[in-house]
C-alpha cells in the first residue's frame, strides 16, 4: 500500500496551478484533502505522473455571501462548511448533508471541491448541491466556465472536467421563502458511504400549497427524481401524497449492486427515505412560514 | 491478599500511552531492509513460470526470494486441533507450484525501503494456469468439484463425529422437532497492527534473532527450528509490544519462515510489516461455517436430543490450528444445555479462500448463534418464553460438576456454576419482563422492537501445561518469568497481582518477563482464555517454592527453625520478634555463591514450576439485547446490552470487564457488519477497510457489564476462569434472536444485513 512514484508541484496562485494543469494536461491530478485520492494512489489504482497540490493556494479557500448567493471555494474544508453560521442560517441542508461525510477528522481534511470532483457514487453533497441548483465554476488556463450541479456528474467518478481544469467555486443559490429542507441516508456503519440517501427541497405557500419540490437519490451519480417533483407540485403536503411521490421517485431508476446492498434493496431504502425526507421538508417548510 | 481482585490499574498503560511503547515496526536495526511478499492473484492456478529479471534489475532491489531458491521446503505443521488427515494439505511457506487463494505468498522481494520493494513488485512476472476454483463447503465436496490437493480427494482432509446417549431413540419420543440450516460469515479477529517481524542473523554469535512472535513465541521457536535446521539455542524471538491478537496473530505463518529465510539468505536485517490489504487476504479468516441441526423437544419444552452435521469451511490449506474450530463447535453446541442425546458429524472442507484459524471464542460464537437461535424456534411453535425455555433446559446447580459426555478432542466436564440463577439475575438487570411489555407496545404502534437472549458456557484456560521461574533479584525484586505471552490484554499486571499477593510483597516490587526465548525456556504461550489460569497458577506454584527457599536461607543465617519466621511485607522475621527479620534484598545476598556454598546450600533463588492439567474451567453467561429494528430499511439500533458472566475469581475486575467490552464491540461487528466477501471464482470482495466494515466507536452502544465470582473453579488454586471470551461468544446469537423477535421472522444467517432482513420480512408477508 505504497504510491507508485510521482513528481509534487507546490504552486501558491491559481494561475500557478491552470498554467502547471495546463501543461501537465492528463498527466496530472489535483491534490486536495486527499482523503480519497491518497487512498487510491496507495492501492494504486490512480498512479498520476504529477501531482498538483491546491493546499497553500490560499485564493481557493474562501466562503462568503455575494448578492443572497453563497459562494464556496473549492479548498473550503467540509467540517468548515458544516460548521459556518452563514451556513447553518441560509442553507441549513449543506450543513445536515456535510454531518454524514466520513468522520470528523476526514471533514477537517476533506475539500468541499474534492468531494464534488471525485464524483463518488453515493456522495452526500453532490446530492445536496444539485437539490440546491448549484452552480460549479470550472477555471482552465484560457478562462472559466459555469456548470450547473445536475450536468456536471456524467457518471460514476466521472465529470465533466477537462484535463487541465479545475473546480474553482461553487454558487449556491438562496433557497426561497417558504422552503425546508431535508436529508435522509442509511448506511451499514456511522461515517460510510450511502447504501441510500436522499435529499428533499419543499416550498410551500403561505397557504401551504407546495410551489417548488426539488429532490435527489444517491446512486452511481445524483438522480434528480423529476416525475416525485411534479407530483407534489401545487398539492397540499400529506403522508398519501409524499407516499405516492416516493413511489414515483424510484420508479425506474438505476441503482447498482454491491456486497452492502442488492440495487432492491437500495432502491427500496431510496423509497422509504424519499417519502421521508419530503414529509420533514414540508414540515420545516411550514414551520419557515410560522416563523416567517 | 490485597491484589487479587483489586482493579489496579494496567502497569503496560503508562509507557504505551506516552509513547514509549516499541512495537515491531518501531524496530530499526542497521543496514535493516524491507521485504514485501507476491501474492497470487489468482484463486487456484498452476504456477508455470516466474521472471524476476526485470525487479532485479530496479535500483534498490536487494533480491527476490521463489519457491526455487528453497529446495526440500517442508510444510508449516500444526501445533493443535490436530488430526492425521489435515496433515496432506499443510502449507508451504511460499507456494511450490501451485496456488490455492488469492494472497498465497509466490516470491518474495527485498528492496532498500518498502516504497521500491512494492514497485519491484510489479516487476516480477507469475505466468499462471488457472484451474477452476470453489468456494463454498457443500461445493467443494461435490463429486465433480476441483480438487485443491491431490492427496485429498473430496476436499475433505478429516471428519469426526461426537455420539452420546442414543440420538433415535430420543427423537423418537419427541413432540417437536425443529430442524433447520445455519450459516455464520467468514470473519476475522482483525487486530488493528496488523502482522510484522524484524530477522537479523549474526553470524559471529550465531543466532538469529527475531522481533514479532507473539502469542505462541515458544511454539513457533520450535516450528522455526524444525523448518530452518537451525537449532532453537541459536533462535531468540522477542516479543515487542503488541497491538491486538484475538487469535489470529502471532500463529506460524508463511512469513514466519520467509523473513527469517531472507535475512540469513541475504545477510542484512529484514523488516516485513504487513499492510492492511495483505492483512485482510494473507491473515488466518474464521468462523465460516454450515450448520445443518435437529433439535427434539417435548412439549413441555424438554430438550430430548440434537443432531447436527457441521461443514467448516478451512480456505486452501490446512493451517496450525488444524480443525480447532469445528472440534470446538462440535463440543460446546449444546452449551450450558443439558441434551443428553447428541450426535454431531463435523467436516473440514479445503475450499479455494484464505486458511482459517481462531478467532476470539473460535466455533463458540457459530455454535452458540445456532444453539440459541434453535431454542428460540422452538419456543415459539411452544408457544413458551424464551426465557421459560432455557430455565427448563439450563443445566442446573446441583448436577455439577457436569459432564457432557465424551467428545474425541474435547474435555467436556463443567466444573462448577449456577446457571439458572445467572440467568434470573441477568432477567432482573435487564427488566426482561417490562422490556416485554414495552416490546409488545412497540408493535402495536407498528414498531419492530425485541429482546434476544443468548445464553452460553465458555471453554478456557486449556492446559496440557504452562511454566513460570520467579526469582528474587539481587535488589530485593521479585521477577516472574512466564510461559505465556502478552497480546494486549494485561496479563503483565493480572499476573504482577498474583505473584505480589503470593510473595507479601508490593506490586511495585513485580516484575514480568515474557515473550522472550533467551530469558523463559518453556511456554505455551496465550490462547484460549489461558493465561491467567495457567500461568497464574504456574506462578503460584514457583512462588511457593521461592518462599520454601527464603525461609531456609532465613533459617540458616537466622539459627531459627523455619516453623518459627514468618513471610511478611517484603521481609522474614522470627515469630514474636520482628526486630530480628531479613527482607529479601538481604537474603538476594546470602544466596550469593559463596555465602550460600558456604552453608552448603545452592546458590541463587530461583524456582520454576510447572502447572500441568487436561480440567478446563468452564466460565458461563448470558447476553441479551434489546433492538429496534427500521422495517423499511432493516437497519437495526441497539437499545440495550446486558452481558453477564461467572469467572470463578476476579484477578482484576477493571481488566475482566474491558475484555467484556472489547468482546462484544467484536462480538457485534461480527453479527452485523464484517464479512469476507469472494465472488464466485475466489476474488476477495472486502480487501480495504472501506468494505472490511469493522465497527468503530460510533456503531457500538454502550453495553453492561456485570462479572461475578460465585463459582470458583476446583481446577486450579486460584479459582480463576478464563474471562477473555464471553463478551464475544453470543453476541451473534442474541442479535439474531433480539432481531428475529422484533420482526417475527427466523435469522438463519449472519450478517443481519439490512437487505438480508427485508427479504426474511418478504418471505414472512408471502407466508
Ligand atoms: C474513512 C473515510 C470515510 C469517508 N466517508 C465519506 C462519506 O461518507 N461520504 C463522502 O462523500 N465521502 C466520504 N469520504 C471521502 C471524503 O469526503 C473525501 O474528502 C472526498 O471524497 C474527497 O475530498 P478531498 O478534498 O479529500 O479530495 P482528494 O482526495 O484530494 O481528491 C479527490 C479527487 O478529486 C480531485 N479534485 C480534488 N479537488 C479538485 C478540484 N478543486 N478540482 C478538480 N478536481 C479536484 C482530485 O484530483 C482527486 O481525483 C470518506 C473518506 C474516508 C477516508
Amino acid at each position: 500500500m505504497k504510491p507508485a512514484g510521482f513528481e509534487y508541484h507546490d504552486p501558491r496562485t491559481l494561475s500557478e496551478v491552470t498554467a502547471l494543469l495546463g501543461r501537465l494536461g492528463e498527466d496530472a491530478r489535483v491534490l486536495a484533502g486527499g482523503q480519497s485520492l491518497v487512498p487510491l494512489m496507495n492501492f494504486r489504482l490512480a498512479r498520476p505522473a504529477h501531482l498538483v497540490d491546491l493546499n497553500r493556494v490560499a485564493e481557493l479557500d474562501f466562503l462568503s455571501v455575494e448578492g443572497g448567493e453563497l459562494r464556496i471555494g473549492a479548498m473550503t474544508r467540509q467540517r468548515v462548511l458544516e460548521r459556518s453560521e452563514v451556513v447553518v442560517s441560509g442553507w441549513p441542508l449543506l450543513r445536515e448533508v456535510t454531518g454524514f461525510i466520513g468522520h470528523v477528522q476526514i471533514r477537517n481534511r476533506g475539500t468541499v471541491g474534492g468531494s464534488l470532483a471525485h464524483a463518488f457514487p453515493s456522495a452526500e453533497l453532490p446530492v445536496a448541491m444539485v437539490t440546491l441548483d448549484a452552480a460549479f465554476v470550472l477555471q482552465g488556463e484560457g478562462g472559466e466556465r459555469v456548470v450547473a450541479a445536475e450536468d456536471f456528474v456524467l457518471g460514476t467518478m466521472t465529470t465533466v472536467l477537462e484535463p487541465g481544469e479545475l473546480l474553482r467555486e461553487v454558487r449556491v443559490p438562496a433557497p426561497a421563502a417558504g422552503s425546508g429542507a431535508s436529508f435522509r441516508e442509511v448506511s451499514r456503519r456511522y461515517g460510510d458511504f450511502a447504501l441510500a440517501g436522499v435529499a428533499a427541497l419543499v416550498t410551500l405557500d403561505r397557504d401551504g400549497v407546495v410551489t417548488a419540490a426539488r429532490l435527489t437519490l444517491t446512486g452511481p451519480a445524483p438522480t434528480r427524481a423529476r416525475a416525485a417533483e411534479a407530483a407534489v407540485l401545487g398539492e397540499r403536503p400529506s403522508e398519501a401524497l409524499f407516499r405516492e411521490a416516493a413511489r414515483r421517485a424510484v420508479a425506474g431508476i438505476e441503482q447498482d449492486s454491491d456486497m452492502h446492498a442488492t440495487a432492491e434493496y437500495r432502491v427500496r431504502a431510496c423509497e422509504a427515505l424519499a417519502r421521508r425526507a419530503l414529509a420533514d421538508a414540508a414540515e420545516r417548510a411550514a414551520a419557515s412560514r410560522a416563523v416567517g | 491478599m490485597a491484589y487479587i481482585g483489586s482493579s489496579v490499574k494496567r502497569r503496560e498503560d503508562v509507557p504505551l500511552l506516552r509513547g514509549a511503547g516499541k512495537y515491531v515496526g518501531d524496530i530499526r536495526r542497521p543496514g535493516m531492509v524491507h521485504a514485501a511478499i507476491l501474492r497470487s492473484t489468482r484463486a487456484h492456478a498452476r504456477v508455470a513460470a516466474i521472471d524476476a529479471t526485470a525487479a532485479l534489475a530496479l535500483p534498490g532491489v536487494v533480491g527476490v526470494i521463489t519457491a526455487a531458491d528453497l529446495p526440500g521446503l517442508k510444510t508449516i505443521p500444526m501445533r493443535t486441533g490436530i488430526m492425521e488427515g489435515l496433515k496432506r494439505s499443510q502449507q508451504t511457506p511460499i507456494a511450490t507450484d501451485r496456488v490455492r487463494y488469492v494472497g498465497d505468498p509466490v516470491a518474495v522481494v527485498v528492496a532498500q525501503d518498502r516504497y521500491i520493494a512494492e514497485d519491484a513488485l510489479e516487476l516480477v512476472e507469475v505466468v499462471y494456469e488457472d484451474l477452476p476454483a470453489v468456494t463454498g463447503a457443500r461445493a467443494a465436496m461435490a463429486a465433480d468439484a476441483p480438487r485443491l490437493h491431490e492427496e485429498v480427494p473430496g476436499n475433505v482432509p478429516a471428519d469426526f463425529e461426537v455420539d452420546v446417549g442414543d440420538v433415535d431413540r430420543a427423537f423418537a419420543e419427541c413432540d417437536l422437532i425443529v430442524e433447520e440450516t445455519f450459516e455464520t460469515q467468514r470473519h476475522a479477529a482483525v487486530p488493528l497492527e496488523t502482522r510484522g517481524l524484524v530477522a537479523e542473523y549474526d553470524e559471529v554469535r550465531d543466532v538469529l534473532t527475531m522481533w514479532g512472535p507473539t502469542k505462541m513465541t515458544h511454539t513457533n521457536w520450535r516450528i522455526l527450528s524444525e523448518l530452518s535446521g537451525l537449532p532453537q539455542s541459536s533462535i531468540h524471538f522477542i516479543e515487542p509490544a503488541v497491538g491486538g491478537g484475538f487469535g489470529a496473530r502471532g500463529e506460524f505463518y508463511p512469513e514466519d519462515f520467509l523473513v527469517p529465510f531472507a535475512a540469513m539468505h541475504f545477510r542484512r536485517p529484514v523488516c516485513w510489516i504487513e499492510d492492511r490489504s495483505e492483512n485482510l487476504k494473507a491473515t488466518n479468516q474464521s468462523r465460516e461455517q454450515s450448520y445443518r441441526v435437529r433439535l427434539g423437544l417435548r412439549k413441555d419444552g424438554t430438550i430430548l436430543a440434537m443432531d447436527a452435521a457441521i461443514l467448516f469451511n478451512m480456505g486452501g490449506y490446512t493451517r496450525t490450528h488444524g480443525g480447532l474450530p469445528v472440534m470446538a463447535s462440535s463440543a460446546m453446541l449444546r452449551g450450558p444445555m443439558r441434551i443428553k442425546n447428541y450426535h454431531c458429524h463435523a467436516y473440514c472442507v479445503l475450499t479455494n479462500k484464505t486458511p482459517v484459524g481462531t478467532y476470539r471464542s473460535p466455533g463458540r460464537y457459530e455454535a452458540n448463534f445456532v444453539r440459541e437461535r434453535l431454542l428460540d424456534m422452538a419456543a415459539r411453535r411452544l408457544g413458551l418464553d424464551p426465557a421459560e425455555l432455557r430455565r427448563r433446559n439450563l443445566i442446573r446447580p446441583e448436577e455439577m460438576p457436569y459432564d457432557h459426555g465424551k467428545h474425541p478432542f474435547h474435555y467436556m466436564v463443567y466444573d462448577s456454576g449456577d446457571l439458572p440463577g445467572q440467568l434470573e439475575a441477568a432477567l432482573g438487570h435487564m427488566g426482561y419482563d417490562e422490556l416485554r411489555q414495552r416490546c409488545t407496545a412497540a408493535k402495536a404502534e407498528g414498531r419492530a422492537m425485541g429482546v434476544g437472549i443468548g445464553c452460553f458456557v465458555e471453554t478456557s484456560g486449556i492446559g496440557p501445561w504452562e511454566y513460570a521461574r520467579v526469582e528474587v533479584g539481587n535488589n530485593g525484586g521479585v521477577v516472574l518469568y512466564s510461559g505465556v505471552n502478552s497480546v494486549g490484554q494485561g496479563i503483565a499486571t493480572a499476573l504482577s497481582q498474583i505473584v505480589a499477593d503470593e510473595m507479601c510483597v508490593s506490586i511495585d516490587d513485580v516484575r514480568v518477563v515474557h515473550g522472550d526465548t533467551a530469558k523463559v525456556p518453556f511456554g505455551n504461550g496465550s490462547n484460549a482464555s489461558r493465561c491467567t489460569v495457567m500461568g497464574g497458577s504456574a506462578a503460584v506454584g514457583a512462588c511457593r517454592k521461592v518462599k520454601d527457599k527464603l525461609l531456609a536461607l532465613a533459617s540458616a543465617e537466622l539459627e531459627i527453625d523455619a516453623g518459627d519466621l514468618v513471610l511478611e511485607d517484603g521481609r522474614i522475621s522470627v515469630r514474636g520478634a520482628p526486630e530480628r527479620s531479613l527482607d529479601f534484598a538481604a537474603l538476594a545476598r546470602l544466596a550469593l555463591p559463596g555465602p550460600a556454598l558456604a552453608k552448603g546450600l545452592t546458590p541463587g533463588i530461583a524456582e520454576e514450576d510447572f502447572f500441568a492439567t487436561d480440567k478446563r474451567p468452564f466460565p458461563y453467561g448470558v447476553h441479551m439485547v434489546a433492538v429496534e429494528v427500521d422495517r423499511e430499511t432493516g437497519m437495526i439500533e441497539i437499545l440495550d446490552y446486558l452481558v453477564m458472566e461467572d469467572i470463578g475469581r476476579k484477578v482484576n475486575p477493571m481488566i475482566v470487564e474491558g475484555q467484556m467490552a472489547g468482546g462484544l464491540a467484536q462480538g457485534i461487528g461480527g453479527a452485523l457488519l464484517e464479512e469476507f466477501v469472494y465472488d464466485e471464482d475466489g476474488q476477495p470482495q472486502a480487501t480495504s477497510f472501506m468494505d472490511y466494515l469493522m465497527p468503530t466507536a460510533m456503531d457500538v452502544p454502550p453495553g453492561r457489564f456485570i462479572s461475578t465470582e460465585d463459582f470458583p473453579s476446583p481446577n486450579n488454586p486460584l479459582g480463576v476462569k478464563g474471562a477473555g471470551e464471553g463478551g464475544i461468544t453470543a453476541a451473534g446469537a442474541a442479535l439474531a434472536n433480539a432481531v428475529s423477535d422484533a420482526l417475527g421472522v427466523e435469522v438463519t444467517r449472519l450478517p443481519l444485513k439490512p437487505g438480508y432482513l427485508l427479504e426474511l420480512m418478504d418471505a414472512a408477508e408471502q407466508s
